[in-house]
């Protein structure tokens, strides 16, 4: 079914406004993907999980190159070192997790009904740590998103399966995630929507806009730019810097709703992390 | 930013310290010509390296660069050569402060190939000058270095 | 850990050598963010890389490296359990070296 641009805008403005009656992930990411369809009509579905090197092929050959030996390799050591060290109780990261914390990254985020509230791969390391004793780890600091590196490493390959039950509170929160991404905020009043989807493929600046569709497949990502490895969450922050609107910090509430918003949308596509970036 | 360089710092320690009592003989096995690494321009840098000498173009350098650089701090190059006897690969960046990125000795046991990552300052020329049986070849190419955009 | 990753891999007629380091190739012109100070340059100046105990290549190199540099070569003869090594050495008298059987 092609949509254009401007009955999509008009039924997302209709959605958004609505209560949550209408809320249906599975219907938004179907009507997502048939819009960047009309976009990117020649690219499959699976390819949207290589973000912008999908949709530029000479940056695609430079980040090909790079990815023959990725500078995260050393990180990534690490972070498997740090998952496979016991706490001072002995037990392990791995008894937390189901599989032993191998090859479960495409089930994060995740609806916790106990707690009434979004678990990500973040907060679920940091859970485990609380219950074996430990101290909690900084969301913006290096130590967890070397350990979800090494999650997400052994994930690869993995289809994204992020379940959204259809516990009013689940889908509550699954809305607020969708209300942010189409908000438009910050000085600039751009919305998450204004860019990775209105302008999708086309350039800002020097750079070629990616689609919100296979946004959470790539994480962490090594940017180039910092020499570093960091999280999806870092990424949120700094783009709210750069639209100069209030920042949320990582793993607060409204990104977690954000995060399980996009991850919903990108449900199917293969996990590659963690990743190179510019 | 600072913690992780003082722990990179500890961590180099540590590895020095040890490698230092090993092996540190065989570490200064050819000095580094500093004056190669000058801050000069390009012109300058050619007059230094290769005193009176000619820098044939040649077609029979091959050079795998993007057209544009995502991120001028890591330029990926790829660079071979159907000339025979090379002994020595040189990268230029054309307008970085110090145009010299690296030379490389080449032993006859390696074929003329080399991966090698790089930055850029700007917009500018990539030049690869190869020196076999004392003649010496270049190719160029250009590399857009752009600014700015949404990465941040 | 050491700071330096070698992988290789043999086709019919070489043995593609692919090699990472961890080091920052740090210019001297960025600022500490925190403490608005320069960073000190930090850069790896010489890198060799042998073969059985033959230098294959010495590479001399500036800052103008990538941070965690990368090289890779290929060698015309070499087979399944020989070695190669790689050791590089900085401007601040840092250094590390690393073998690897093919």
């Amino acid at each position: 079914m092609r949509l254009t641009r401007l009955s999509l805008s008009f039924f997302i403005a209709l959605t958004v406004n609505q209560s949550l009656v209408f809320a249906s992930p599975l219907v938004d990411q179907q009507q997502i993907y048939a819009f960047y369809q009309t976009v990117f009509p020649q690219l499959p579905f699976k390819d949207y999980a290589d973000g912008v090197y999908a949709i530029d092929a000479d940056a695609k050959t430079s980040w090909l190159a790079i990815n023959e030996f990725p500078p995260y390799e050393f990180e990534l050591e690490e972070g498997k070192a740090l998952f496979q060290k016991a706490f001072n109780n002995g037990k392990h990261y791995a008894d937390c997790f189901s599989n032993e914390g191998i090859a479960i990254a495409q089930l994060y985020p995740q609806w916790n009904i106990k707690t009434q509230s979004i678990t990500t791969l973040a907060t679920a390391i940091n859970d485990c740590r609380i219950v074996n004793h430990a101290e909690p780890l900084k969301f913006a600091e290096d130590e967890i998103t070397k350990i979800t590196a090494y999650m997400a490493y052994t994930s690869r390959g993995q289809k994204i399966n992020t379940v959204i039950p259809s516990d009013p509170a689940a889908l509550t929160a699954y809305e607020l995630g969708k209300t942010y991404f189409y908000q438009r905020r910050g000085q600039l009043n751009f919305s998450c929507a204004s860019c990775h989807v209105q302008n999708a493929g086309k350039f800002i600046r020097s750079e070629i806009l990616s689609p919100a569709l296979g946004h959470t497949t790539h994480w962490p990502a090594y940017r180039l730019k910092t020499g570093k490895l960091g999280s999806l969450h870092r990424r949120f922050i700094v783009c709210n810097t750069l639209i100069r609107a209030p920042i949320d910090k990582a793993q607060s509430p409204a990104l977690r709703q954000l995060e399980f918003f996009l991850s919903n949308m990108s449900n199917g596509l293969t996990l590659n992390g963690p990743s190179v970036r510019k | 930013m600072l913690t992780a360089r003082r722990h990179f710092i500890k961590q180099i320690l540590a590895i020095s310290s040890y490698a230092a009592g090993l092996s540190f003989s065989h570490l200064s096995l050819a000095d580094w010509v500093s004056s190669h690494f000058q801050k000069q321009a390009l012109k300058d840098s050619f007059n230094q390296i290769f005193p009176e000498q000619t820098l044939q173009t040649s077609d029979r350098i091959y050079l795998k660069l993007p057209k544009t650089a995502e991120n001028g701090s890591v330029v990926p190059i790829t660079i071979t050569s159907t000339i025979p006897n090379v002994d020595t690969i040189y990268i230029f960046s054309e307008k970085n402060p110090v145009p010299l990125v690296a030379q490389f000795s080449i032993d006859p046991d390696l074929e003329t190939y080399l991966g090698a990552r790089f930055k850029m300052q700007e917009t500018c020329d990539v030049i690869v000058v190869l020196k076999a049986s004392d003649e010496y070849y270049q190719a160029r190419q250009r590399v857009k270095v752009t600014l700015g955009g949404c990465g941040g | 850990m050491s700071t330096i990753k070698i992988r290789s891999k043999q086709f019919p007629d070489y043995t593609l050598v692919r090699v990472l380091v961890a080091h920052p190739m740090e210019t001297g012109r960025n600022k500490n963010e925190d403490t608005d100070e320069l960073i000190p340059a930090h850069f790896i100046q010489t890198l060799t890389f042998k073969h059985n105990g033959k230098v294959l290549s010495q590479c001399q190199m500036g800052y103008g490296i990538s941070k965690n540099p990368f090289f890779s070569y290929k060698i015309k003869t070499a087979k399944a359990g020989d070695m190669v090594s790689i050791s590089w050495q900085d401007n601040l008298n840092y250094s590390d070296t690393l073998e690897h059987i093919i």
